[in-house]
């Protein structure tokens, strides 16, 4: 029997401790022999810049893939899934099929985007086709709510027109970057109240890809009523989900967080729009983590070593007014889920979370060892499903009841959700 | 039993008009036009903003009535002077008649273990091609016949999620005709225009109980829309016809006593107690236009709920289900009956609020809807009484190693992961009595 896994941690979370200790395992510092190291963001981006050029061991592990912020970051987050969609494009691979409007069929999943300053005429040019839309602006580097504004005029970004002129050379350069999205004004709402979706997706190896959704997620609402009005276009309380900014809010509550099970949200969807539309929408949430996924597989790959990414996402949602569909857009990926918790039953999920995202990572509590690749057994799961193993697919083009992704025929299409709770089915 | 209800009757209503004296708020009064507007603008977000309620208090909660119900007495009943073992220990002492297991196995056939059931055949684990798929298109078969009673039959067996709001409507006999809406808006129109002092109590009590509760705070503010209108429903009146209950009276100012000044308070007769807009909140799960989830509610209401709070003799009523509850646990589980009772812990003491409140709140939502597919379908509320027991039953083991009331009551405290079908299949048909 090997000895003990060592840990290290630079992130001071009961939810993480308890599960390493519950697990015998031995707290070390960073600089002695470690096999596991549960870093802060800041902490990866230190270890494996390009100037350290640490390498992992072959017994080590980390909780983040090294390039994670290909994803994780909302800039390179879009910039990857516009260069994955044109690349497919260029292959002539179905998946990059679009309609008689030049719109993707299958990946249109991210809100028309840009970059500022960089693509600000771009942007400019965009606006101006159609003066009446919201748009919602983003700083790249920051989380929980913070920065983030929404516009409907040009002149509320005038600060980012690159020949503003307020800059000179030297502001310009660390002007902050910032995306800036088409608002999504007419989304789903519930009790009148916007909402997002918070999903867990383990990623353990990207090549090939490999990843396990958490059963698990949740819905997070506002605590005031939606309203598209441009006289509320400045209350956050209105339009941002971000437990951060909703719990100052007068009407927060914490025993429940103002957060819904994702099981909920099917009963809810499924009561009242029917079986399908609610298949259909978490077969596209599914289909839409995957693609976003494979998007950054190329360069997230690159340098990785034996380390897995356990991310989050949000989604923002969608209704048409025509049709009864619902329809999910991704808006961002966490690289770490959030170690606070703010009621109760959050903190028994996260501590569940990690627990069984230590049992895939680390199985059998064994020392790492970075040859070892076989899927887990079922039974190690937990909550986790198997969202996507590129393996299991390609070896099993055949088996149309598998419940894992399978490679893409020549067709390109995607059959509806079988009805259950399973993972899609594509055919 | 009438008499009973009456002098309960008496109780609540001289609590509500102390607590108006007490606070002196009118029972009843007009609102200014300003206030008007304003709450018209506010109407889909009653919640928030609201009234300072601290001082008001509901006007009862179910463990008052469960006082009055273990006080009812009958005075023509000869029992006689000694014990013998048939003496009914529980706390009700009155003679109904309630059916046993094998009556209970032959009212209940379709919930038997040779029957398939949603809540059970339709778990992960069971291919659906077993029972679910068949069910589903049988069920869409019912409903494109739009055939009421077929609906009823088919729902014992528990209804799809996706088909159950329009089974629902079609068993309660609710279409959402533009007089409906009408009334619905006039109802509206009322509210806006008078306050009554029960609005403010059922305030209170969504924020007590809807609002705090992981599944059903989001629809808030649809049972402000919802209850505020219900109490000014006259058509619920009709009710009384076979309700023990009256309506509570009030007086036109200084006219007390005279018959002519006498108007009905609430206008619908109803005066919510704690916990009463949890008979709401799942319903919101399945309907969200607000018209037609009142006509479910209300119809809901006046063939179901009422009985979980007059003392009647019904076979549905809460006396009666209170008597079987006690029942079963005293004849199929004597020995955890006994002990409970030993260490002060009379079962029904914990059992009573979920069957006041049809076990909302404290289910998860789709175990209840489960559970109330099988009321719709067996037209009774008898197994409310059953789940309960058959909770007991479940937990038997660590409820026999308890030793105070407060214990029993942890036990007991959180049933939100139990899966109800399975429960009361093995109380039912899989018990060894």
């Amino acid at each position: 029997m090997a000895g003990k896994v060592k840990w290290v941690t630079d992130i001071e979370k009961s939810v993480l401790i308890n599960n390493f200790e519950k697990r015998g395992w031995i707290q070390v510092t960073e600089n002695e022999d470690w096999n596991f190291y549960w870093m802060s963001v800041q902490t990866i981006r230190n270890v494996f810049s390009v100037e350290t050029g640490y390498r992992l061991s072959d017994d080590q592990i980390v909780n983040h893939f090294p390039n994670h912020y290909e994803l994780t970051r909302k800039d390179l987050m879009v910039k990857n899934i516009k260069r994955y969609r044109k690349e497919l494009e260029k292959e002539g691979s179905p998946l990059a099929e679009k309609d008689e409007n030049g719109k993707y069929l299958y990946l249109d999943f991210v809100p028309v985007t840009y970059m500022l300053p960089a693509d600000y005429n771009l942007f400019v040019e965009e606006f101006r086709k159609s003066p009446s839309s919201t748009w919602i602006m983003k700083p790249c580097g920051k989380a929980q709510g913070k920065g983030i504004f929404l516009i409907n005029k040009l002149s509320q970004i005038k600060k980012w027109s690159r020949d503003s002129k307020t800059s000179s050379f030297v502001t310009q350069s660390t002007k902050e970057a910032y995306v800036i999205s088409l608002y999504i004004n007419n989304p789903l709402l519930i009790g009148g109240r916007k909402f997002d979706l918070r999903l867990y997706v383990l990623v353990s190896t990207y090549r090939p890809l490999r990843c396990y959704m958490y059963k698990l997620g949740f819905c997070r609402f506002c605590t005031v009523k939606y309203t598209p009005s441009t006289s509320e276009l400045d209350n956050m309380f209105v339009h941002l989900t971000n437990v951060a900014i909703q719990k100052h809010g007068e009407d927060y509550n914490h025993i429940h967080g103002g957060k819904w099970t994702v099981s909920n949200l099917r009963l809810y969807l499924e009561s009242t729009r029917g079986k399908e539309v609610t298949g259909k929408l978490f077969d596209e949430i599914h289909w839409i983590i995957v693609q976003s996924l494979k998007a950054v597989a190329v360069s997230a790959w690159r340098g990785a070593e034996l380390g897995w990414g356990l991310g989050r996402g949000s989604f923002g949602e969608v209704v048409g007014p025509a049709s009864s569909w619902v329809l999910p857009r991704a808006c961002q990926v966490n690289a770490s889920p959030s170690l606070t918790s703010s009621t109760a039953n959050d903190r028994i999920l996260k501590y569940n979370l990690i627990n069984d995202t230590l049992n895939i990572a680390v199985p059998n509590g064994e020392i790492p060892d970075c040859k070892w690749n076989k899927s887990p057994p079922k039974e190690v799961l937990g909550n986790y499903e198997i969202l996507y193993d590129e393996e299991l697919a390609q070896g099993d083009g055949a088996d149309l009841r598998s419940r894992q992704g399978q490679s893409l025929g020549p067709k390109g299409g995607r059959s509806r959700d079988s009805g259950r709770t399973v993972l899609t089915t594509w055919k | 039993m009438r008499k009973a209800q009456g002098s309960w009757e008496k109780r609540i209503l001289k609590s509500l008009n102390s607590m108006c004296t007490e606070l002196s708020i009118p029972l009843a009064r007009k609102r200014p036009v300003g206030e008007q507007k304003e709450l018209l603008n506010k109407w889909n977000e009653m919640g928030t903003d609201e009234p300072d309620l601290s001082l008001f208090r509901p006007v009862y909660a179910p463990k008052d009535f469960l006082e009055v119900l273990i006080n009812l007495r009958n005075p023509n009943y000869e029992n006689g002077d000694s014990l013998s073992f048939r003496t009914h220990l529980g706390l009700i002492q009155v003679p109904l008649k309630v059916k046993d297991i094998p009556e209970l196995k032959e009212f209940f056939v379709e919930l038997g273990l040779t029957t398939g059931q949603l809540g059970i055949d339709d778990s992960t684990q069971v291919p659906p091609e077993l029972f679910e798929n068949e069910h589903v298109r049988i069920g869409q078969k019912v409903l494109a016949e739009q055939d009421g009673a077929a609906a009823q039959q088919y729902i014992r067996q528990g209804s799809p999620t996706a088909l159950r709001a329009d089974l629902w409507a079609l068993i309660l006999n609710i279409s959402s005709q533009p007089e409906d809406i009408l009334y619905y808006e006039q109802l509206k129109t009322n509210v806006i225009q008078h306050d009554l002092l029960v609005d403010s109590l059922i305030y209170k009590d969504v924020k007590l109980t809807a609002s705090n509760d992981d599944y059903y705070f989001v629809f808030e503010d649809y049972l402000y829309q919802v209850l505020l209108c219900f109490s000014r429903d006259t058509s619920v009146l009709g009710h009384f016809a076979y309700n023990s209950a009256s309506p509570p009276k009030s007086y036109i100012r200084g006219k007390l006593g005279l018959e002519e000044y006498a108007v009905f308070y609430p206008p619908n007769g109803v005066i919510p107690f704690h916990g009463f807009s949890m008979y709401v909140a799942p319903l919101c799960f399945l309907y969200h236009e607000p018209s037609k989830l009142y006509q479910i509610f209300r119809e809901m209401y006046v063939r179901f709920f009422f009985r979980l709070h007059s003392i009647s003799s019904h076979p549905s009523g809460i006396v009666s289900l209170c008597l079987l509850f006690e029942t079963l646990l005293q004849t199929y589980l004597p020995q955890l009956f006994y002990h409970l009772r030993e260490i002060g812990a009379q079962p029904l003491r914990i059992s009573f609020k979920w069957m006041v409140r049809a076990f909302s709140g404290y289910l998860a939502t789709d175990q209840l809807l489960l559970l109330w597919d099988r009321i719709l379908g067996y037209n009774s509320l008898e197994i409310l009484a059953v789940l309960a027991a058959a909770v007991f039953a479940f937990r038997a083991v660590n409820l026999m190693e308890v030793t105070s009331l407060a214990a029993a009551e942890a036990v007991l405290a959180d049933l939100s992961t139990l899966k109800v079908m399975p429960l009361l299949q093995i109380f039912l048909f899989a018990t060894v009595t």
